[in-house]
Order: C-alpha cells, then structure tokens, then sequence
C-alpha cells in the first residue's frame, strides 16, 4: 500500500545502522590507554591494564578508574603507573588503595569474613531455589493423575 | 502454620530492609572512610599566599586541628564558604586549608589567592596540593572535604560535604570537646 511506511529492508537497515553506532560508541569509549600513552614493558602494561580496570573511580562510581575521565581517575592512573614501575606488587598497589579509599574502591572485594555473604550469596539463593524446586516437584509427583484431560477430548492450548 | 508464617517473616525482612535502603536521610555515596582513628598522612606543601613558604600539618602536632579540602573549581566550595569563615571567627582550632589543583597547573594557586582576598580567609595557613597527592593520601573524592585531627595526629572525623554551621555544632565542636579532654 501506498503510504504505509517505508519498506521493511530500510527499516531495518536503519535498525542496524543504530547498533551499529551504539556498538562503536560503546567500544570507542573504552580504550584503557592513559593519556600518558603505554607504558615501554608489555607485561606491566598488561597489569596496568588489568588493576585500573578493577578499581573503582570515587567519583562516578560505576566506572573503573581506566575508563573514567575524571581528574581524580587520571591522579590514581598516574598512582597505578609510578607504582608500577617502581616495581610495587599488585597486592601493594591495591593495599595502598585501600587503605585510602576503604574496600569499595576494588569491584571484586577479597574473599574474606565481611565479604562472605556477597560472594555466597548467588550459591546460596541457588541452594534455596533448588530446594523449593525439589519441594514442588516431589509434591506435584505425589498427586493423582485425575487433572489429566481423558482421551478424546480436545483441550485448548 | 509454616505456610502462614514464612511469607509473612519474609515480608518483614523486606520491608526492614526497603526501610533502610530508601531512607531519605541516607547518603548511597557517602563511604566509611578507613582513615578514622588512623595517623593523618603528613604533607608539606608550598603554600598558596607565599609558595615559598612550605605549609606541614606537622607544625599541628599536639593540637586539636581542622583540615578542609577546596578548590576555586568546586561550587560546593563556594557554598560552604561563609560557613567557614563564620567557623574561623570562633576560633575553637585551627583550620589548615588544601588547595586542590584538578589539571595541576599552578594557575589555580592565583584563583586561590584571588578567592581568598575576595571572599575571605578562614584559614590559619592554606597549603597547595599541585599534584593532587596528598588529596589522594586522605582519600578525598569530591571536594570540600573536612577532616578532625586529634592531639595525637589521629584522624577523628571526616565530613564529606559543605561545611554547614549546624553540623559543626553537632559533629565537630562536641568531637573538639571530647579529644581535649581526652588528651589532657
């Protein structure tokens, strides 16, 4: 019909075109490099890499440090990178973190008393799912069969 | 009895916990700061009125003292200035400023300079953090911050927005009262 829109094949190369962009924003926005450009040893690169992305940017919270502009993220990646190659182990970094800005300055807390719940917590809901799962069915199990439609008939489905 | 009684024990666990978790009055950015009842970083600075002159909050050491973390940058600054120039005039501690310098240029140590003439001094001596370090040592993450320092160099409370008149009477001069006491 005339002036029903405009042919599906447009639509949806508009469609891909929008994830498309989306997609290329979203990558564009993640580039892990400091501004200082790479560090020279690969390998300490790699755990620059790796350790900015695990700690947390105080100021908007939800990024990591690598992805954030903010001036704070640029002082700490400037922190990670003198550590770095000062020859200081991951562990003193994000101690040296830590001790400043408390645990929630690493996206993956240590394993240890406080944290336990949290990472416990999907093996526990797990846990209780299966078991109210178990619960159902055992009971449904035991019930007689009279619910079942008699031979014949036709049910809706 | 069990069928009755779990929904219900499961609805008041909720209900505590939505009750908590949207309390108005609760701030989800505030963060325990792990510097309270540890030693304050040291820090010697250049100062912001005379660079030359280095400013150390180890010339504090023995008083009860005030540090408040600022910048021209910060809005919220300007906000609590009056505050503390208020605060300044009871003249309870002293407070040691930290110009914060964002891009570390030293251009903000002349909008400091600037600031200070224009709206007022509160500060007993105001240091300028150009490298954004000793900001990071206290683990600052937006600025004003205020710190209380005991006599002894331990870090007794950290505010983590403007200064008001109204929480200083509440959380910091009853602190003040209490570490006098306690140390002398």
């Amino acid at each position: 019909m005339i002036g029903s829109g405009r042919p599906p094949s447009a639509a949806l190369a508009a469609l891909a075109l929008c994830v498309l962009w989306v997609a290329q924003s979203w990558g564009g926005a993640a580039p892990g490099v400091d501004a200082n450009g790479l560090i020279q040893d690969p390998a300490l690169q790699g755990r620059f890499e790796r350790i900015t992305h695990e700690l947390r940017c105080l100021v908007c919270q939800n990024e990591s440090i690598a992805d954030s502009n903010a001036e704070l993220a640029g002082d700490l990646r400037r922190q990670v990178r003198e550590m770095l190659v000062a020859g200081k182990s991951d562990d003193a970094i994000f101690q040296f973190m830590t001790d400043r800005y408390g645990e929630f300055v690493r996206f993956s807390p240590p394993l240890e008393g406080k944290t336990l719940l949290i990472w416990g917590a999907p093996f526990l809901m797990l846990l209780l799912g299966g078991v109210i799962v178990y619960r159902i069915v055992r009971q449904r199990s035991r019930m007689p069969l009279d619910d079942e439609p008699a031979a014949g008939t036709k049910e809706p489905v | 009895m069990w069928k009755f009684l779990l929904p219900f024990a499961a609805f008041v666990a909720l209900a505590v916990l939505f009750a908590l978790g949207l309390n108005p009055n609760r701030d989800i950015h505030a963060l325990p700061s792990p510097l309270i009842g540890k030693p304050a970083p040291a820090f010697t600075l250049g100062g912001v009125l005379n660079p030359e002159a280095p400013v150390s909050n180890s010339a504090f050491k023995g008083q009860v003292y005030v540090v408040n973390v600022w910048g021209t940058w910060c809005v919220a600054c300007r906000e609590e200035q009056p505050a503390l120039l208020a605060i300044a005039q009871q003249n309870v501690v002293p407070i040691i400023g930290i110009d914060w310098s964002i891009d570390h240029a030293t251009k903000e140590r002349d909008k400091a300079q600037q600031w200070l003439q224009q709206l007022g001094n509160p500060y007993t001596t105001v240091a300028f953090d150009q490298e954004g370090r000793t900001v990071i040592d206290l683990g600052v993450t937006a600025a004003p911050e205020t710190f209380l320092v005991d006599r002894n160099g331990r870090v007794l409370y950290k505010f983590a927005a403007p200064l008001t008149l109204d929480v200083w009477q509440h959380e910091f001069l009853p602190r003040i009262a209490d570490a006098r006491k306690a140390s002398s």
